[in-house]
């Protein structure tokens, strides 16, 4: 059983990070299984919480009263998924579901807010590593609006 | 060796192309233009006609001296011959439940060109390039090419739109005709300077009236194409040229010239090198029928590039500088030479007077490069 | 220029709006082709297009041509029946470089129809599986209903020699499988890109980016190639439809080393 530490470590989205920088964010982590078919996030929830997919697939959707359930990303090892927890009202803007058997690493929302204060340093650089996952999705979703198959 | 022909012979040049079996295409007046049609006697040519060609202008009027060949291009090239606007690939019949196809062969004509310009010489030389060399020869302009021939006119006056001594393709031409004339019109004479450059050429030229000519005639034509190279109207700076188009790919005079543009397709009716095509397929009433059609095209339509969805070349800037493009730098990696004569067609025929020379010029320059 | 009438084996509805025919010499001579080429099909009195051939290279007997219906023939040949005729022109332009990638990883990234023309390259690859490393296809489309040879992409990915991902632009709630862009398949993908040719093809917007994902791995541009599509009428290279800056699509290409048209694939309108 590995300490949650060694996990963060393993995670490559973090290998930037210092490991003292790791130290610190595993004191606002927690190891999380979801089953196949569970809500991993629900729209307009409290965004607690925000997710390093270690195993399986989660997709990204919103409910349509027409059309049902669209599935517009799907996230899995290493990716990953959730930032309602950064800015006001802290409130999940969509669904999530675990299409597989989901391991994660949940990092606590107000935790990892709280420690960015705190130590400015770690903060500056946990959110440059972030704003990089942030552009990567602007940059696939526009090639999805482009509706290149159309 | 120079040949004289007198002016009053000249009619034997055209009753011996004719008992030979040629049917003479020159040059002819109508509708105020010099085009080229049947020519069937010698007072079927423009004697006396000159022209005087402008971005967009083109006037005839009457020298009075008697000249055959006083003007240079018209709107019509040999290409209207060689590659005609419209030919019939194939013919195809339902039967049985398929069909079977019957392929037109070609019908050459036995045609003299008489009154080719060293620049149109060159234009068919380009086309020889791409119909008879390539990997699909067009057996339609192989046929008709090797039944036609080649009476060039040197050029002794530079017409007012052209250049072919920036695109070193005239105003004399050094090879690839069957025969060639220098007119010369003086005070007091009127005659020709005639040389061959091939066995059918010389076989004419044996059959006609003619008498070494003397050095002092050769002379005076001599310095009359001398004197027509150094009064082009036009320059082209050809140095390079490719490169520096290449290099000017999204300049902005790209929009200052699209917006004069009106996509009309003018241009590439007129020049003797435009070789685009389009194919077409009809089918009579019945449904039993069907025909393959091959016609003219430019590049200038929004059909031309239409894959599903749109035109790849959808505003009028990317349609001029397909056509500037392919003209002063894909050719030359296409066919290995430009494929711009130096004529003057498309500065005179544009209804706007787009000079291609100028905006050569002026998309190579420095200033306002992007 | 002539046309040669094949007759109409069979029709195969694939999509909603994609079809493949199947078609047969009339006179006993096979057309052989190379993956990649392409045929000018004629609808009796209607016109005739270019259309990639997407069957098997090694059972050329039977022609297989998927295409989309986008325009009057592709709607009229939709409406054709077994035992009607097609006229085929053809095979004409160059090839994918399955000879040239023996001893490379080969990886096919394909988005929407773009899966039709590297078809054959998978029948090809798979047919001489030990001349070559790994086997990679990546495909992308727009939704689930949009999957193009579904059964025989299931098969392939059963296959123990063979790496297949599917993703989707968006999903409904019955698809489990992957939803995002095509390009985000690239990075992970199972295949070593020094030792590796890629075949990219799919609407133009999908292979630059797709190219440029590879490039970021690491796989040389010369050893990255699209497939290019263009207006064509002649497709032999004389009616002068099909240019791409000097390039007549129809003979130079269709496909092309991404390193000779990367240039004109980043200019607008050429």
């Amino acid at each position: 059983m590995k300490t949650l530490d060694v996990l963060l470590g393993e995670i490559e989205l973090f290998h930037e990070l210092d490991p003292k920088h790791i130290e610190f964010l595993a004191g606002c982590a927690s190891n999380v299984i979801f089953q196949a078919g569970e809500l991993v996030i629900k729209e307009g929830a409290p965004a607690k919480h925000f997710f390093i997919i270690r195993h399986g697939t989660v997709s990204v959707d919103i409910h349509d009263p027409r059309r049902g359930y669209l599935r517009l990303l799907t996230v899995s090892e290493n990716e990953v998924l959730g930032w309602s927890w950064m800015f006001p009202p802290y409130r999940s803007r969509f669904d999530a579901r675990a299409q597989s058997l989901v391991r994660a690493v949940a990092l606590d929302g107000a935790c990892i807010r709280q420690k960015c204060e705190d130590d400015q340093v770690f903060g500056y650089h946990f959110y440059k590593l972030f704003s990089r996952v942030l552009i990567h999705r602007l940059e696939a979703a526009r090639m999805q609006m482009a509706n290149v198959y159309g | 060796m120079a040949y004289l022909l007198e002016n009053n012979d000249f009619e034997v040049l055209l009753t011996t192309l004719q008992t030979q079996g040629y049917t003479v295409i020159g040059p002819v007046q109508r509708d105020h233009t010099i085009v080229y049609d049947e020519v069937r006697a010698v007072e079927d040519l423009p004697a006396g006609w000159t022209d005087a060609q402008a971005p967009g202008s083109y006037r005839l009027s009457d020298q009075g001296d008697g000249a055959l060949f006083g003007y240079t291009v018209g709107p019509h090239s040999w290409k209207r011959y060689l590659y005609p606007a419209s030919v019939r690939l194939w013919q195809a019949q339902r039967q049985n439940g398929t069909f079977t196809v019957a392929e037109d062969t070609p019908k050459p004509s036995k045609l003299a060109f008489l009154g080719m310009r060293p620049c149109d010489l060159q234009a068919v030389a380009l086309h020889d390039r791409i119909f008879m060399e390539s990997e699909f020869a067009d057996p339609f302009y192989r046929a008709q090419r090797q039944q036609a021939l080649f009476i060039v006119v040197n050029c002794t006056r530079a017409g007012g739109t052209c250049f072919c001594a920036s695109m070193d393709t005239g105003p004399r031409a050094k090879t690839g005709f069957d025969l060639s004339l220098t007119e010369i019109v003086t005070d007091d004479r009127h005659y020709f300077i005639l040389e061959s450059d091939s066995r059918r050429g010389k076989r004419l030229l044996d059959a006609l009236p003619v008498r070494p000519a003397e050095a002092g005639e050769v002379a005076v034509a001599e310095e009359r194409l001398a004197a027509a190279a150094a009064s082009m109207g036009r320059t082209l700076d050809t140095e390079h040229l490719k490169e520096r188009l290449e290099s000017s790919i999204e300049h902005a005079h790209w929009e200052d010239v699209s917006r004069r543009c009106l996509t009309c397709g003018n241009c590439t009716m007129v020049c003797p090198t435009c070789f685009c095509t389009t194919i077409e397929d009809y089918t009579d009433l019945s449904g039993e029928h069907a025909e393959r059609w091959r016609k003219w095209d430019s590049c200038f339509t929004m059909e031309f590039s239409y894959i599903h969805g749109g035109s790849v070349r959808y505003s009028p800037r990317a349609r001029y500088r397909q056509w500037l493009m392919h003209k002063l730098a894909t050719w030359v990696d296409q066919f290995g030479s430009f494929g711009c004569v130096g004529c003057g067609r498309c500065i005179t025929w544009c209804p706007v007077g787009i000079d291609l020379t100028e905006e050569a010029r002026m998309l190579t320059s420095k200033e306002k490069a992007r | 220029m002539r046309t040669t009438p094949f007759r109409l084996k069979r029709v195969i509805k694939e999509t909603f709006d994609t079809f493949t025919v199947e078609l047969e010499s009339t006179n006993g001579h096979t057309l052989s082709f190379e993956p990649g080429q392409f045929n000018m099909l004629y609808i009796f009195g209607v016109g005739e297009i270019p259309i990639s051939i997407s069957g098997d290279p090694f059972s050329p007997e039977i022609l297989h041509h998927t295409t989309r219906v986008v325009g009057t023939v592709t709607k009229a040949m939709r409406r054709l029946t077994a035992g009607e005729t097609i006229g085929v022109r053809g095979p004409f332009g160059s090839s994918w470089s399955v000879e040239a990638a023996r001893g490379y990883d080969v990886v096919l990234v394909a988005g929407g129809i773009g899966l039709a023309p590297l078809r054959p390259v998978l029948y090809h690859v798979l047919m001489r599986r030990e001349e070559y490393g790994k086997i990679v296809l990546l495909y992308g489309t727009r939704s689930p209903d949009d999957i193009l040879f579904r059964k025989e992409l299931e098969q392939w990915r059963a296959r123990f020699d063979l790496d297949v991902h599917v993703t989707v632009d968006y999903g409904d709630e019955k698809w489990h499988g992957n939803v995002g862009v095509v390009t985000k398949l690239i990075p992970k993908a199972p295949f070593d890109p020094l030792h590796t040719m890629a075949m990219v093809c799919g609407p133009e917007v999908m292979m630059r980016f797709s190219a440029a994902e590879l490039l970021k791995r690491g796989v040389p541009a010369d050893n990255i190639h699209v497939s290019m599509e263009r207006n064509m009428k002649c497709a032999v290279g004389l009616c002068g439809h099909c240019q791409f800056s000097s390039y007549f699509v129809c003979k130079d290409g269709p496909v092309f080393r991404y390193s000779q048209i990367q240039q004109p694939l980043a200019q607008w309108e050429v």
